[in-house]
């Protein structure tokens, strides 16, 4: 088998890879899914959890421990049958968070703390490393059989070298089809559909050597069988606490190993693909193991004494000179190698960009998360981890030797990530889990975890001194590593997983109950335990299974959009997909404008929420809804402001309308006054006009002239009064009054204004009722106005009072400095229409005749009331014609300007 | 969180899935059982791996069949009407929804 033949069909199947990846890019970028949907590729990608460990090393196992080596294989096999348990759940949260990675599952379920996901980070990147590390061995080492087995003598290819190059193209590899694009879910469709090619390589090739073996050399099944019963050899022997606790190790890693929480829950297309790798995914571990224990048996046979075990797959047909055989072998291995490799490598790199180097660059530089060109960013970060954590992996190789050391990290790095575990089964089924339980238990079972069974790996002396091993940390016997509180007995791995799991769960649990998780912890943790709640609301609304039906979405956006907009937008994306009809086939094409076109009418946020509710069973995440309660809020703003100015506008037009009516009513008041000032003028004007022109023709008699004198001089006076009367109120009117301010006594001047007024309608017999003590007041104020005012009301009285036996009553109140005198009377009173025009200009009730005065009275009066300080107004309900005078006893000029006229 | 009452009978179709989801999560204990039984037969000097082979790996291929069997029910959306008794429905025959 000529090496450069081996190099070649190497890279022609690394070509190979290339390509079928990138028809899985084209295809899914093209929305060809269906052949990425199928189940059986979801199952096969699972497979990466057959490495290059179980290729070449479970031979190994076998060849050395027995059956032990089948307990890896049934922990994910109880699990994935068992999947009604966990995996469902996982699955279901996965896609319901959008979840990228174990890390950002237990960051998210304990509140978004950045802090636990660092924590799980830096678990896996130590478990992984390692792991990694064994893969690139496992690589170089097959390389070297082929190379020592070469009859042109070809030396064996420098091993660092041989190491970078592989690494650098898996590097290449995972970058181009790992980082080609910025998926919120993270699905890399090239990468899946290369791993299952992979998957059905490892698995045929494992098979033909084991048939080969089986029927070629070991006579056929009863004969193996036969074989194997009568093999004695005491390490073999049954170990009850290992074939236990490795049942469990491999079956809590399988759930917790970062590559296969990518391919499960994070790749994961369809829930129903589950349900169906239930019993493939054991299936084909059931395949990939059958044939194992027979190659080690034959190859022990076979095989001189010295031979590596572990390379057994690829020896024993090289022995047999079968070639073709042992390349296929070689390729098996080569893939279970790569797809480890790329798989663990994206799953560490999301973690490390996404919870390492992404919150340090973004706290580095601030403005960064602004500007917008976060996306390079992250790719770059990403991409930068992946050759970071691929570095590791081969500085580890190199640090170590690539010695037989490796061989035995498979175990414990299954262990170290495993201590995930508690907090991530505790996250989805108990409420009462909490951030700081969390990390209490992953330190402490790490911290354990590292002291009891990663650091003693090593080897005496190497990390740990001999004397620790011997007499514990600080010489406190209790805590030797392999002996913790003096458990001696046990297998130093069953020891190590014991203490450490004990002791994680324990502070998992104590630090959950002691603590108190924050609202957004406790949001989170209730929408994680309670991950199935929300099925029934999703059937009650019609879609099922996260697949809307057009018709129920077209339904939903006629309540959003109106029903013509909705129809006539979903009539267009119809045509727009070359259909007739209104329902279009939901593309993710439609889908985004639907939700820009909802983004419209319900804000981003609550479009993004809607549609993602809609598919794929993405819950809204807390940052959803706060996104969502903010844009409510911005809109309830908005609308309360919109409001506002509403009340605000209508306010201003009542009044402006309140002003306009009063200036219509103060123009038709102008003119009624006008026309009032005419007629009153008009009246004496020409009774005088009259009798002058009478007198001038002369020729009458002395009696008569007299007469007629007398009258023209009444009207005379009546007109200057009129006038006297006009003047007066235009200077009330324009408070450029002079008052005569004194003190005065009410009683006084009440006495006055009654004797003024008895010469109005003096006939009548008017009874007056005081109450004379309480009129002793003294006022300061400007006595004659007010009597005048006292006078105009009292003589009102004496002409409009219409009962029979007429009665005034003249009450007077001193209430908080202020005095009130009422006039009432108990005639009909003044009703109720004409009390709010009493106190204008020419204001008359009754016909003119009975007047005898020109209605200018109380406005007089309630002009100089005003001057005053005080008011005069109608008082109703007094059973009678009733006014009240008010005006403060003490009237101080200064105080009164400010006072309305 | 108040939820809506869940009746106390179902219907047939219903009670049947209900106790599907039930032989789903027995299936792994089952495993486990099964698959811890190996421990008490004791290897003297590791013989007898032959007779254990095929036992572990009956059991592996029985739980795989189970498996296959499950997976079909359980993978039916979960929900229709998972809580209510379709009133059309007629009585449930022979054995009582419980």
């Amino acid at each position: 088998m000529p090496f450069n033949l081996l190099v070649l069909v190497c890279l022609a199947y690394v070509a190979f890879l290339f390509a079928v990846a990138f028809a899985g890019e084209r295809r899914a970028s093209s929305g060809k899914r269906r052949f990425l949907r199928a189940p059986i590729v979801y199952t096969l990608s699972l497979s990466i959890y057959c490495t290059a460990w179980t290729f070449y090393g479970a031979v190994g196992y076998a060849a050395r421990s027995g059956l032990e080596f089948l307990t890896i294989y049934m922990g994910p096999t109880l699990v994935f049958v068992g999947w009604w348990w966990i995996l469902r759940k996982l699955v279901r949260i996965g896609r319901q968070q959008r979840v990228t990675s174990i890390a950002d599952l237990i960051s998210s379920r304990y509140g978004k703390s950045n802090t636990l996901g660092v924590l799980v980070t830096l678990i896996a990147v130590l478990a992984a490393t390692p792991y990694i590390a064994l893969q690139l061995q496992s690589v170089t080492l097959s390389f070297g059989v082929f190379a020592s087995e070469t009859p042109e003598n070809w030396a064996l290819p420098n091993r660092d070298a041989t190491v970078f190059w592989v690494a650098a193209g898996l590097a290449l590899f995972t970058i181009v089809f790992g980082t080609r694009n910025l998926d919120a879910k993270e699905q890399h469709h090239g990468i899946v559909i290369a791993i299952a090619v992979e998957a059905v390589v490892k698995l045929v090739a494992l098979l033909a050597v084991g048939i080969f073996v089986v029927w070629g050399l070991g006579g056929g099944a009863m004969a193996m069988i036969d074989r194997i019963e009568n093999i004695a050899n005491p390490a073999w022997e049954m170990r009850p606490s290992r074939w236990a606790g490795l049942i469990f190790l491999s079956a809590a890693a399988v759930i917790s190993l970062p590559r296969m929480f990518q391919v499960m829950v994070v790749e994961n297309i369809d829930e129903g693909d589950l349900a169906r790798a239930s019993w493939a995914f054991p299936l084909y571990l059931f395949l990939m193991n059958i044939f194992i224990l027979p190659i080690a048996v034959v190859g022990m046979d076979l095989m001189p004494k010295g031979a590596n075990p572990d390379m057994l797959v690829l020896t024993l047909p090289l022995s047999q000179g079968q070639g073709g055989l042992a390349m296929l072998a070689f390729l098996g291995g080569f893939s279970s190698a790569t797809s480890m490799v790329i798989v663990e490598t994206i799953a560490l790199a999301t973690m490390v960009s996404n919870h390492i180097v992404m919150p340090l660059w973004l706290r580095l530089r601030p403005a960064t998360a602004l500007s917008g060109d976060l996306r390079v960013g992250i790719l770059l970060s990403r991409r930068l981890s992946i050759m970071a954590v691929l570095a590791l992996g081969v500085g580890y190789f190199r640090l170590s030797g690539g010695s037989n050391a490796l061989a035995a990290i498979g175990l414990i790095a299954f262990a170290g990530m495993a201590q995930v575990l508690p907090a991530l089964l505790g996250g989805i089924f108990w409420r009462g889990g909490t951030k700081l339980g969390a990390g209490l238990g992953m330190s402490i079972g790490v911290v354990i975890w590292a002291y009891t069974l990663f650091l003693p790996s090593f080897g005496e002396g190497a990390a740990l001194s001999a004397q620790v091993f011997r007499e514990g940390l600080f010489g406190w016997h209790w805590l030797r590593p392999q002996a913790l509180f003096g458990t001696e007995g046990m297998d130093p791995l069953i020891h190590a997983l014991f203490w450490s799991f004990c002791l994680n769960t324990a502070a998992y649990a104590l630090g959950s109950m002691l603590s108190f998780p924050d609202p957004v912890e406790r949001v989170q943790g209730a929408s994680f335990v309670n991950a199935f709640d929300n099925e029934q609301q999703a059937e009650r609304l019609g879609w099922s299974q996260g697949q809307a039906e057009p018709e129920a979405l077209l339904n939903m956006a006629q309540r959003i959009l109106g029903d013509e907009a909705a129809l006539s937008f979903f009539e267009a994306e119809t045509a727009g997909q070359g259909k007739a009809g209104y329902l279009p086939d939901l593309t993710p094409a439609f889908l985004a404008a639907l939700e820009r076109r909802f983004a419209g009418s319900v804000g981003a946020a609550t479009a993004h929420a809607m549609i993602s509710q809609l598919f794929g069973r993405a819950t809204v995440t807390v940052e959803d809804l706060m996104a969502v309660a903010n844009e409510t809020a911005q809109i309830m703003e908005y609308s309360a402001r919109l409001e506002s100015q509403q009340s605000e506008l209508s306010r201003t037009a009542r009044q402006l309308r309140d002003v306009n009516e009063k200036l219509t009513q103060i123009s038709a008041q102008k003119d009624a006054f006008l026309s009032q000032i005419s007629h009153e003028l008009r009246t004496p004007m020409t009774s005088i006009r009259a009798f002058s022109e009478i007198l001038t023709e002369g020729d009458l008699p002395a009696q008569r002239v007299a007469d007629y004198g007398q009258i023209i001089h009444t009207e005379a006076q009546r007109l200057t009064r009129l006038l006297d009367d006009l003047l007066d109120i235009s200077v009330l009117e324009n408070g450029a009054v002079q008052l005569t301010l004194g003190t005065a006594n009410l009683s006084d001047m009440i006495e006055r204004a009654l004797a003024s007024a008895s010469q109005t309608r003096p006939e009548r017999r008017f009874e007056i009722r005081r109450d004379v003590a309480q009129e002793a007041i003294f006022l300061r104020t400007d006595s004659d106005r007010l009597v005048q005012v006292f006078i105009n009301l009292i003589s009102n009285a004496r002409k409009y009072c219409d009962a029979a036996e007429p009665v005034l009553r003249i009450a007077v109140r001193q209430k908080g400095g202020r005095i009130m005198i009422d006039f009432i009377d108990n005639g009909a009173g003044i009703p109720k229409p004409a009390q709010a025009l009493i106190f204008e200009k020419f204001a008359r009730l009754s016909d003119e005749s009975r007047a005898g005065g020109a209605g200018l009275g109380l406005a007089i009066c309630r002009e100089i009331m005003a001057n005053l300080g005080g008011t005069v107004a109608y008082l109703p309900g007094q059973k009678g014609a009733a006014f009240r005078v008010s005006l403060p006893l003490r009237f101080d000029p200064g105080l009164a300007i400010n006072l309305p006229a | 969180m108040l939820r809506p009452r869940a009746p106390l009978f179902l219907a047939r179709s219903v009670y049947r899935r209900r106790r599907l989801r039930d032989a789903a999560r027995m299936l792994p204990l089952l495993g486990v059982f099964l698959l811890l039984i190996p421990l008490l037969w004791g290897t003297p000097d590791g013989k007898g791996a032959g007779a254990m082979v095929v036992y572990v790996f009956a059991i592996w291929a029985m739980l795989i069949g189970l498996a296959a069997y499950l997976a079909p029910g359980l993978a039916r959306p979960e929900s229709d009407a998972e809580t209510r008794i379709d009133p059309v429905l007629p009585k449930p025959e022979g054995e009582d929804a419980v």
